[in-house]
């Protein structure tokens, strides 16, 4: 929470080398050099890395809302699953006479005996419709959700405990074959997407560089959003909300939007999901998943952008490679890491950097007394 | 300055949390340009009054009239504070994590709505002000300075810089010298009385010393009746005072 402003000096060049390497140099590495080759980076890889990528999208509204205006949603899992579900229902569409009873419709829809494509299911086979609502239905709900939360002046941990129970309901309510969304069993079989196959590498890394693509505008939108004089106002709330009520503003508008866009940039992120995993189902947007993904962020560091990508991104490698290897331990090394971030490390990967960063500084004390005063001054007791 | 009557009326007001009765059909009020200091032992109303005043607390009964002639009892405390009411609250109520410069340009009178505050920039008369605010409260040495490293009498500075920066008409600042050196409280004297030049200032105060500083006019209140009105000395001869602040008998 106290990690105050990412650092000035060094921040462009750090950013346009990582971006670099998403964008360039890791579709190259599986492009390029043969299978057998030490470089080559395989295409389960970049598909896995697409999807953290994807994640860490997610991450930056949560830490917008959370880790910049301080207000805790344990119910994103709900605006990911929303967007996710958008793109799922277009994909469902595109597999057309493909699927397993060969009829045009879902193979759930069959099963459940349903004949006619429900009427909210028809605007999703366009794309165009489609890539709209995956944003805008979770901004949407979002922000009748919020509307009301706020203006009754729902707060702190009240505001977490609702949260969660709209995670709950809608997990119950997705779960329902009447909704028509698949169930238990939620979307998956998908083959297209505009044309292209999904078990195409081509369409794999296709796939992983539009996800770049966003994350970098997602990056680049939510660092504008926190360097603005609105940026401002979110700390101010985060720090301080009556204060501000005295000094003229009303919270509950700037509160509002911030969890709009937030829901905005979990909807993409979960559009971005489901083509690259291949599944959607209530699970991923229930309670523990919703946890989940403030964790990512209470790893990597809340108030600070970049440390969101890295909880997001860090959290998941570390999900992937410890449920491959050590399939026992993955639950006590996440139930460990939260004690861990709450009790040793508050601030996150990013806390511990800087920490790091003022040792070095202590080491090289004589030298630079007056660069030491300055982060010090910067720094928050 | 003009002279146009009150700028605060509050007239019957009765204000009971619980049963207990914090303000007791009190009425009170304040001219243009004054400077008045509000004392009375604890219990007696008076960071309710300005509660009420600021809207934080919603009167059972009664009329609170701001200026000529609306009635803000029922008002948002966002809207009272557009329309020219500030306060400074007894503890330090700052925003920790920005500089000083950022608290006061947060608290500027200007567009406080999502989009101004989005796309619009500080304008140069703006930024002036700041500077001349930061010079007034003795922090034009500190502007980037982050506000949690202050000393406790800087913060209480940077909230009355924060109450002036926002152009309030009326400035309501609930004990401002409390925990301050001696040297503090008299600058924190004179800076009050540089505001109640061009605006109206409602001071409350337990320090008598500061009261006998700055005051012309002292009202105290009692059990949230408003209980005696008057100069320091008036007040402070007055048998009824006398009474509450030493104990009956």
């Amino acid at each position: 929470m106290l990690v105050s402003q990412e650092s000035k000096r060094g921040e462009w060049p750090i950013f346009s080398i990582v971006a670099f390497c998403l964008l360039i140099v890791v579709p190259l590495l599986n492009l390029v050099p043969g299978e057998e080759s030490f470089f080559h980076f395989s295409d389960f890889h970049i598909n896995l890395l697409g999807k953290y990528l994807a994640f860490a999208i997610l991450a930056l509204g949560i830490d917008l809302i959370w880790g910049y205006t301080g207000i805790l949603s344990l119910g994103h899992g709900v605006f990911f699953g929303l967007g996710a579900y958008c793109m799922g229902m277009h994909l469902m569409l595109q597999i057309g006479d493909r699927s397993v009873y060969g009829s045009a419709l879902p193979d759930f829809m069959v099963w459940n005996r349903v004949t006619e494509l429900p009427l909210f299911w028809k605007p999703f086979s366009s794309f165009l419709f489609t890539s709209g609502a995956v944003i805008f239905v979770p901004m949407l709900v979002a922000a009748i959700f919020g509307f009301f939360a706020f203006r009754s002046r729902i707060r702190g941990v009240y505001f977490a405990i609702i949260t969660q129970a709209f995670a709950l309901s809608i997990w119950l309510l997705f779960n329902r074959n009447e909704l028509n969304l698949g169930g238990t069993n939620g979307l998956t079989d998908f083959k297209i997407l505009l044309g292209f196959e999904l078990s195409d590498p081509d369409t794999v890394r296709g796939l992983y560089i539009v996800t770049v693509i966003a994350l970098i505008g997602a990056y680049l939108f939510c660092r504008w959003l926190v360097r603005s004089r609105l940026g401002k106002v979110l700390v101010a709330i985060r720090d301080h909300e009556n204060r501000l009520r005295y000094s003229g503003y009303s919270p509950a508008a700037f509160k509002l939007l911030v969890f709009v866009i937030s829901a905005g940039l979990a909807g993409l992120a979960g559009a971005l999901y489901v083509p690259q995993v291949g599944i959607i189902t209530p699970s991923q947007m229930g309670v523990l998943p919703s946890i989940e993904m403030v964790l990512w962020v209470a790893v990597g560091g809340r108030g600070a952008l970049y440390g969101a990508v890295i909880g997001a991104v860090g959290v998941n490698w570390a999900r992937s490679y410890l449920t491959t290897n050590f399939p026992d331990i993955w639950l006590y090394f996440l139930g460990g890491l939260f004690v861990a971030v709450v009790v040793l490390f508050p601030n996150g990967i990013v806390g511990l950097i800087e920490q790091a960063q003022r040792w070095v500084g202590r080491i090289f004390k004589s030298r630079s007394t007056d660069e030491l005063a300055e982060s010090k001054e910067r720094s928050v007791p | 300055m003009t002279d146009r009557g009150s700028i605060i009326y509050v007239e019957n007001l009765t204000v009971s949390f619980d049963g207990f009765k914090a303000l007791d059909a009190l009425s009170f009020f304040m001219d243009y340009g004054e400077l008045r200091l509000v004392i009375g032992p604890n219990g007696a109303g008076k960071t309710t009054l300005l509660d009420v005043i600021c809207g934080k607390v919603k009167p059972d009964n009664g009329r609170v009239i701001f200026g000529r002639d609306a009635d803000i009892s029922t008002y948002r405390e966002h809207e009272i504070a557009q329309l020219g009411v500030g306060r400074k609250f007894q503890t330090p109520s700052i925003y920790l994590h920005h500089t000083v410069r950022e608290n006061l340009e947060l608290s500027l009178d200007q567009d406080k709505s999502v989009w101004a505050m989005l796309f619009r920039q500080l304008s140069s008369t703006e930024r002036d002000r700041l500077d001349e605010i930061l010079a007034m409260i003795g922090l034009a040495e500190k502007p980037h300075q982050i506000a949690a490293s202050l000393s406790h009498g800087e913060k209480q500075w940077l909230e009355i810089g924060m109450v002036m920066a926002q152009d309030a008409q009326l400035l309501l600042i609930d004990e401002p010298v409390a925990g301050m050196t001696d040297y503090e409280t008299e600058q924190t004297g004179l800076l009050l009385q540089a505001i109640a030049k061009e605006r109206s200032v409602l001071v409350i105060e337990h320090d008598m010393q500061f009261v006998r500083q700055i005051a012309n006019k002292v009202s105290v209140l009692h059990e949230g009746r408003l209980l005696c009105e008057g100069s320091v000395d008036e007040v402070q001869n007055n048998e009824q005072v006398m009474e509450i602040y030493l104990g009956r008998g």
